[in-house]
């Protein structure tokens, strides 16, 4: 794919779409579109159908949970008298247990799926992201009408983050266990879950409990850095290439 | 006299049968020994591999890539690396390219006798099992000297590959079971390097799927079972996300390595075979000759890499350690290595995708970064997720047998499908 192609393919898109397309961009050659659940079906179903684009495969649809996005667990810009802070806060994945779990985390554009197409005809692919409006009880309309390859991956978006596809013909849990309880990729779903399963002598049978096996913990915080790290990688790397 | 009431039949297929290959419970609804409705039930295995992979830096997870599809190892590992890669703006260099793209093929090989031996078994072939698994210990052994483990390798990293190819091939040592003219036999191609073990394998080896072919190809049992069973038209392929030997069964000539080239494959001469009529038969046809073209691959690779030396990782220590020696004297050399390990790397905000042809179709790893040391959002794209999830459209009006030779064809592995 070379970049004239998919920057026409850009450019293409919003003179077919206009208005509808909330974003478009075109990074290291893979385009993303940007498009409203309620104008989803209208594009899907010309992406697929016009002959310009033929869409004919949806690859993936995928679950989003921006909640965290971008937070950092480990303050590294701001020094105190006793230097950097080696405690760890902030309730990132994996730091919180099912009863501590962060509440109330509401924010603008939480949940979102995510589509992936590929033409096989024009070879060429395409991400097109659909935000969810209410985080209470996110909605997005099914693609399982256009292609029935939808069908399993968006039950694995309900079941994952209980994103709700609008029209699904059968919207059951698949990953998880049978009475699995929560939405386990959602981001202030613990790590460690929210209970854990053993074999009771007692009973003669096997029972769930809360977790108390596994304390939740966290061994390299999530940090982000902003210095310059990376161009300044690859200026080395420029220099070590001559030595080896 | 009143009408007899005849009821469908409802019947669980596994998750213990031996033909379920690993965990899939399907509810199949039968009437009499035709499936009416094939509803599966996967996620016995799930294990949450994107949600830890969130909670790791990015290199931690490289080794759960093994371990979805733990017959296609390093494709996955590919897929994971090169999504990274992507991010970071970075390649890997020439010969580790190479070596990826060799091991990729003898990954493919790995896969397809996996799966020529397993769908024999399943409908009831036993001797192809035994003749599929003497050739993958060979190339597990490559495997072995290459990473120190059989399976899991762990081989791939972000810059390129771990380490380079060995220069000596191990040995049998003489044991109980292996002695005297044995042990001579088995040795036979390892008294060299690798590469000159791989240079052996690859001139035999096509006689070797003669023999495979030998077994299956014209055997009436096998055609019976085969042939015309579990047909998918070329729309139907492309509407149910279809890839890989899936797709190209049914005569859709698509494969990543032609039409989007990543590694070496655009230096690489290979053909793509494809399908007639899209049936189960087409497909063994279509995995058979996969293997042939993916030897030739190998052997191009091993030409060049025997006349090409060269660094096989970036020497970028934001993303790769420092030798041990220069830690010894280098100061800069020891802190790099510190940050790496404790802290990993922080990848540019953004997200790609990035998809490899691996042997079982597109595995493709969509990956959100938010600038920091993890992964803020990972997700697998397993084929066998997806050609699993058409059993239901394609089953539906096959005898109960047929579904044996569906899921055989679809070459599913529940690692990666419950993930």
């Amino acid at each position: 794919m070379s970049d004239t192609q998919t920057n026409s393919l850009a450019e293409r898109l919003v003179a077919r779409f206009g208005e509808v397309l909330g974003k478009v961009e075109t990074v290291r050659g893979e385009t993303t579109i940007e498009v409203a659940p309620s104008d989803l079906m209208q594009v899907a179903t010309a992406l697929r159908d016009e002959p310009d684009f033929d869409f004919s495969e949806l690859i993936d649809v995928c679950g989003v949970d921006y909640l965290g996005y971008g937070q950092n667990e480990w303050e590294t810009t701001s020094v105190s008298g006793a230097g950097f802070s080696r405690g760890v806060h902030g309730e990132a994945t994996g730091r919180f247990d099912w009863e501590g779990r962060p509440r109330n985390v509401e924010m603008e554009r939480r949940f979102a799926s995510v589509v992936h197409l590929l033409s096989i005809r024009h070879n060429r692919r395409l991400r097109v992201r659909t935000f969810c409006e209410d985080d209470a009880l996110p909605l997005v309309p099914s693609l399982v009408g256009l292609w029935p390859v939808a069908n399993w991956f968006e039950r694995e978006s309900f079941d994952l983050y209980g994103i709700v596809y609008d029209g699904h013909p059968d919207l059951r849990r698949i990953l998880t266990d049978y009475g699995f309880v929560g939405r386990p990729f959602r981001k202030d779903f613990p790590l460690i879950g929210n209970v854990e399963m053993r074999y009771d002598p007692d009973k003669k049978r096997v029972v769930y409990e809360p977790v108390t096996s596994v304390v939740p913990r966290v061994l390299v915080p999530r940090v982000i850095r902003d210095d310059v790290d990376l161009q300044q990688a690859k200026a080395e790397a420029a220099d070590h290439w001559q030595e080896n | 006299m009143s009408a007899q009431e005849i009821r469908n039949y409802t019947m669980n297929f596994g998750p213990q049968h031996p033909a379920a290959h690993g965990v899939l419970r399907l509810v199949l609804e039968m009437d009499g020994e035709t499936v009416v409705k094939a509803d599966p039930h996967i996620g016995l295995l799930h294990r949450a591999t994107e949600k830890l992979a969130e909670s790791k830096p990015f290199n931690q997870s490289i080794g759960y890539m093994d371990r979805l599809d733990y017959v296609s190892m390093m494709c996955n590992e590919h897929g994971y690396v090169r999504a990274i890669e992507n991010l970071l703006g970075i390649e890997a260099p020439i010969r580790a390219q190479y070596i990826r793209t060799m091991f990729d093929e003898i990954t493919r090989i790995l896969n397809h006798l996996m799966w020529i031996g397993s769908n024999a078994l399943d409908l009831g072939a036993m001797a192809v099992f035994l003749y599929a698994f003497r050739e993958r210990e060979e190339l597990m052994d490559c495997y072995e000297a290459v990473s120190g483990a059989r399976m899991h390798a762990t081989y791939y990293r972000p810059g390129g590959v771990y380490r380079d190819l060995p220069a000596k091939m191990p040995q049998y040592n003489e044991s109980r079971w292996h002695k005297g003219a044995d042990l001579k036999r088995l040795n036979q191609w390892r008294e060299g390097s690798m590469l000159d073990f791989l240079d052996a394998f690859t001139d035999d080896f096509p006689s070797k799927v003669d023999e495979y072919e030998n077994l299956l190809t014209n055997n009436r049992i096998w055609k019976q079972r085969t042939v015309d069973i579990g047909i998918i038209s070329p729309e139907q392929a492309q509407a149910w996300g279809m890839t890989g030997p899936m797709l190209r069964g049914s005569g859709i000539e698509w494969d990543l390595r032609k039409k989007q080239p990543y590694a070496a494959y655009a230096d690489m001469d290979f053909d793509i075979p494809v399908g007639v009529h899209g049936d189960c038969y087409d497909r063994y046809l279509v995995r058979v000759e996969e293997m042939r073209q993916s030897n030739r691959i190998i052997k191009q690779c091993v030409k060049w890499l025997r006349e090409h030396s060269g660094p096989v990782m970036l020497n970028n220590f934001k993303v790769s350690p420092p030798s041990r020696e220069a830690m010894k004297h280098d100061m800069e050399a020891l802190i790099h290595h510190f940050k790496l390990f404790t802290e990993g790397y922080g990848v540019p905000a953004g997200e790609t995708y990035a998809a490899v042809e691996a042997p079982k179709g597109e595995f493709g790893v969509y990956m959100i970064s938010d600038g920091a040391n993890k992964p803020f959002r990972v997700k697998v794209r397993a084929p066998s997720f997806v050609h699993l999830s058409s059993m239901d459209a394609i089953t539906a009006g096959h005898m109960l047998p047929d579904v044996v030779a569906m899921i055989g064809t679809y070459d599913v592995v529940f690692g990666e499908v419950d993930r």
